[in-house]
C-alpha cells in the first residue's frame, strides 16, 4: 500500500540525511522524494512516498518523529488532500506527428520547453496518476528521457481543520 | 565573557555539572586539552584507548544515573568511539561524545586524521553536531546534554573543528535549549493507566517483564510498590537486571536465550504480560511468532517507536516511566483493595517451577565449574557494597544467572550490542562513578584481551577494580554454538588459557595477579581479592567443556529450551 508522508523539518545541516539513513538502517523503501522550503523561514518540507504495510508506516513515522531535527510528521490521507508532481519529458518526433504529441501534451496543460529536429522536450503537471498516463502515452512515440520531482501535497483548503492530515495518535 | 572554543567547551561541561570526562587527546583535540591544563573543575581520566574511553563514559553513566562524557581526537579517535556509541545506542546509555575535527577549511580534503565522524555515527546516535562557529558552542553542549539524558536516554556526538576550539568569542551559557522538534512525552494518559490497571489486576496469571528502561528512569522504588501492591511477580531482563531486589520473593528470574525454565514459562504462559521499558528483543522473545502467545500486551514505554514495533500492544503506555509506574501501581492497589484478589495461585505455581526447574551444571570436581565459581563470588559479595560489570558471552550469561543483584545500577554489561570487552573499561568508569563501592569485572579470556590495556588506567588513575576471569582458553559461547548447531567443528575459537600469563600481565600494567586452579583456592583468593583494594586479576582456570544451560536456540520458541543434562545419568 503507498503512503505519502510530509515531514516538516528544521532547515538544519543533515537534516535530510537523518531521515534518509533511518529509511535504509530499518529497511525502508522510498518511492520518492521531494524536498524544499516551506511558508516558514528555516523550515523545509519533506515529502516521501513508501510503499508497506500499516504497521511499518507506524514504524517509519515514529521513527521520524523523534529525529531531533523533525518538527511534524503527517500522513496525507488520499481524498482529503491535493497532490501534485512534475515531469520533464523528452519524446521521439517525427515532424509529422509533431502536432499530434502537442495536442495531447495541451490536453493535459502541458507545455513545450524545447522543440529540435526529431524530438521535443515537454513539461507535465499533474497528479502522480496523470504523470503515469501521459508518460504511457508518449511511449509509442519514442521516450528518450524523462525525469520527476516526487510529489508533494498539502491538505485541501476545503477539509475542516486539516481532516487532510492524519497526524500521529500514539505521540504525546 | 569573550573566550576560546575550546575553554568554552569546559565551561559548559562545568555549567552541565560533568564531574569527570573520560578520554585521550590527539591533533583536533588538542586546543581543548590545552584548555584543561589551564584549568577545569572536570576531573579528566587518561584512558588507553578511545574505546576503553567510550565504555568507561558508559560504566559511569550507568552507575551514576548521570550523563557520561568521552573525549577524542578525530580520525581514529573518533572511529575509536563507534563502538561505545553502538552500544550506548543499543542500551539507551545517556552519553556525549565530545571529537576534534580538522580545521574547517580543511573539511572535505582528506586532510590528515580526517573522518566524516558524524557521517559515519548518524544511524547509531541521537543526535550530532558538527559545529560551525565558536559561538555556537555553548547552546550546542547544552542542547547536547538535553537530548542525551530526555525521553529515551542515548548518545549523541558534538564534532568540533580544531579551529573553532581556538577561535573567540563572547561566552554566554544558555538557561534553556532551543529545540523546536525536540518533544520526548512528559506526561502520562490516566486513561491508558487505568485500562491498563484493571487489566493487570483482574489478571489471572500476570507477568512484569522489566526491562533497563526502568533503571533509566529511575523508577524502582515504584516498580517494587507495584509489585507488592499488586502481588506481581517481576521477571528482569539482562538490562532491567538490579531494577527488582532479586532476592525478592516476587522476583521470578531473567527472561530469554539463558534465562531459568521457569522465568521462561512465566513469560510465556502468563496471560497479561507488563512489559515496562523492554523491548521485546530477540534474545528476550525466542521465536517472536510463539512469545507469549495469546497473552494481553501491556506496553509502558518512554519510546513511542518502540510500542507495537515487534509485539502488537493492546495497552500501550507513552510516557515518562517513573510517573507510569507510579500511578499504576496506585491504581492497581485501588482495585486489589475494592476485591480484585492477588493472583495467588499463579504465584504459588511459579514459586513450584522455580523449586521443580533449578539452574543445573556438571557436578565433576576435575576441573572448576564456572557457575560453581560464580555462586563463590555472589557468596562473597552478598551485602556487600557491589558493582558488577561484565563482558560477552557464557560467563555473562552465568553471571546474569548466579550473581543477585539487589539495587539499581549495581549490575553494568552490554546487552543489546553484546560487546565483547565492555567490563573492563566499564568498571573503570562505574569505579569513578561509586569510589566507595566494591567494582568487580566478571570478564571472559576472550573479553579481557579486548581491552586489558584500561587496566593500567585503573592502577594509574586510582580507580581500582577486581577482574574475575572466568578462563576457560577459548571463546567460550562460540564454542557452544559450534557443538550444539555446527556439528561440533571447533572454528578459531581455541585461545589457550595460560598464553597470556593474566596474573603476570596484572602484574606488568600494575596490579595484583593471582592464578586459581583449585576450587579450595577460589574463597580465599575472592576474599583477598577485594580485601586488598587494588586493582587485581584473579585468573581462574575453568572447565573448558561446561556450556551455559539452559538455551533457547536462536530462533526457536522459549519454551523448546534446551536443558543441562547430566553426562553421567544413565538414559532410560
Amino acid at each position: 500500500v503507498k503512503h505519502t508522508i510530509s515531514v516538516t523539518v528544521e532547515d538544519k545541516p543533515g537534516a535530510l540525511t537523518r531521515i534518509t539513513t533511518m529509511f535504509a538502517r530499518r529497511g525502508f523503501n522510498i518511492d520518492s522524494l521531494a524536498v524544499g522550503p516551506t511558508e516558514r523561514p528555516g523550515v523545509s518540507c519533506i515529502t516521501l512516498r513508501v510503499d508497506c504495510e500499516q504497521h511499518s508506516l507506524e514504524q517509519i513515522e515514529k521513527q521520524i518523529h523523534k529525529l531531533v531535527n523533525t518538527l511534524r510528521v503527517t500522513e496525507l490521507v488520499p481524498g482529503e488532500a491535493v497532490e501534485r508532481e512534475l515531469m520533464v519529458i523528452k519524446v521521439n518526433t517525427a515532424p509529422e506527428r509533431r502536432a499530434e504529441l502537442i495536442a495531447t501534451t495541451n490536453a493535459f496543460g502541458g507545455r513545450v520547453l524545447d522543440l529540435g529536429a526529431d524530438a521535443v522536450v515537454l513539461e507535465i503537471t499533474g497528479t502522480p496518476e496523470e504523470l503515469d498516463s501521459f508518460h504511457e502515452l508518449c511511449r509509442p512515440y519514442g521516450i528518450q528521457e524523462s525525469v520527476r520531482t516526487g510529489r508533494i501535497g498539502l491538505s485541501r483548503a476545503s477539509s475542516a481543520k486539516r481532516q487532510g492530515r492524519r497526524r500521529l495518535a500514539a505521540i504525546n | 565573557m569573550k573566550m576560546r572554543g575550546a575553554d568554552a567547551i569546559l565551561r559548559s561541561l562545568e555549567a552541565e555539572g560533568v564531574e569527570v570526562m573520560f578520554g585521550i587527546p590527539g591533533g583536533a583535540i588538542m586546543p581543548t586539552y590545552d584548555a584543561m591544563a589551564r584549568g577545569t573543575t572536570v576531573r579528566h581520566v587518561l584512558a588507553r584507548h578511545e574505546q576503553g574511553a567510550g565504555h568507561m563514559a558508559q560504566g559511569y553513566a550507568r552507575a551514576s544515573g548521570k550523563v557520561g562524557v568521552a573525549i577524542a581526537t578525530s580520525g581514529p579517535g573518533a572511529t575509536n568511539l563507534v563502538t561505545p556509541i553502538a552500544d550506548a545506542w543499543m542500551d539507551s546509555t545517556p552519553l556525549v561524545c565530545i571529537t576534534g575535527q580538522v580545521r574547517s577549511t580543511l573539511i572535505g580534503t582528506d586532510a590528515f586524521q580526517e573522518c566524516d565522524i558524524t557521517g559515519v555515527t548518524m544511524p547509531i546516535v541521537k543526535h550530532s553536531w558538527l559545529v560551525q562557529s565558536a559561538s555556537e558552542i555553548p547552546a550546542v553542549m547544552k542542547a547536547a546534554f538535553h537530548v542525551a539524558r530526555t525521553g529515551r536516554c542515548g548518545p549523541v556526538l558534538v564534532d568540533v573543528p580544531r579551529d573553532i576550539q581556538e577561535a573567540e568569542f563572547e561566552y554566554h551559557y544558555p538557561e534553556r535549549v532551543e529545540l523546536p522538534g525536540w518533544k520526548p512525552p512528559s506526561k502520562v494518559h490516566t486513561l491508558q493507566v487505568r485500562e491498563a490497571a484493571k487489566v493487570i489486576a483482574h489478571a489471572e496469571r500476570p507477568v512484569l517483564y522489566v526491562g533497563g528502561g526502568t533503571l533509566n528512569a529511575d523508577a524502582c522504588s515504584e516498580l517494587l510498590t507495584l509489585a507488592e501492591a499488586g502481588r506481581l511477580p517481576v521477571v528482569t531482563t539482562l538490562m532491567g537486571k538490579g531494577s527488582f531486589p532479586e532476592s525478592h520473593e516476587l522476583h521470578f528470574g531473567w527472561p530469554g536465550m539463558h534465562g531459568p525454565k521457569w522465568s521462561n514459562i512465566a513469560m510465556n504462559t502468563c496471560d497479561v504480560l507488563v512489559a515496562i521499558g523492554s523491548r521485546f528483543d530477540d534474545r528476550v522473545t525466542g521465536k517472536l511468532s510463539a512469545f507469549a502467545a495469546g497473552a494481553t500486551i501491556v506496553h509502558l514505554d518512554i519510546d513511542a517507536a518502540e510500542i507495537s514495533k515487534l509485539r502488537k500492544a493492546d495497552i500501550p503506555v507513552v510516557g515518562p516511566l517513573k510517573q507510569a509506574v507510579q500511578e499504576l501501581a496506585r491504581e492497581v492497589g485501588r482495585h486489589r483493595a475494592e476485591g480484585a484478589p492477588a493472583p495467588a495461585a499463579w504465584l504459588e505455581r511459579l514459586a513450584e517451577l522455580r523449586e521443580t526447574y533449578p539452574l543445573r551444571y556438571g557436578t565433576s570436581t576435575d576441573w572448576i565449574k564456572p557457575q560453581w565459581l560464580l555462586e563463590q563470588l555472589q557468596a562473597v559479595c552478598a551485602g556487600e557494597d557491589v558493582i558488577v560489570t561484565t563482558g560477552v558471552g557464557q560467563h555473562q550469561m552465568w553471571a546474569m544467572q548466579y550473581i543477585l543483584s539487589e539495587k539499581p545500577r549495581t549490575f553494568i554489561t552490554s546487552g543489546g550490542l553484546g560487546t565483547m570487552g565492555f567490563g573492563i573499561p566499564a568498571a573503570v568508569g562505574a569505579k569513578a562513578a561509586r569510589p566507595e563501592a566494591t567494582v568487580i569485572c566478571i570478564d571472559g579470556d576472550g573479553c579481557f584481551q579486548m581491552t586489558a590495556q584500561e587496566l593500567v588506567t585503573a592502577v594509574l588513575e586510582d580507580l581500582p577494580i577486581v577482574v574475575v576471569l572466568v578462563n576457560n582458553g577459548y571463546l567460550g559461547m562460540v564454542q557452544q554454538w559450534q557443538d550444539m548447531f555446527f556439528d561440533g567443528r571447533r572454528s578459531h575459537v581455541h585461545l589457550t588459557s595460560a598464553v597470556p600469563d593474566y596474573a603476570k600481565l596484572a602484574e606488568a600494567y600494575g596490579g595484583v595477579g593471582m592464578t586459581v586452579t583449585e576450587p579450595d583456592e577460589v574463597r580465599p583468593a575472592l576474599e583477598e581479592a577485594i580485601r586488598l583494594g587494588r586493582t587485581v586479576v584473579v585468573d581462574v582456570r575453568t572447565d573448558p567443556s561446561e556450556q551455559c544451560f539452559p538455551m533457547i536456540p536462536a530462533g526457536a520458541a522459549a519454551l523448546d529450551m534446551v536443558e543441562y543434562t547430566d553426562p553421567t545419568e544413565v538414559a532410560t
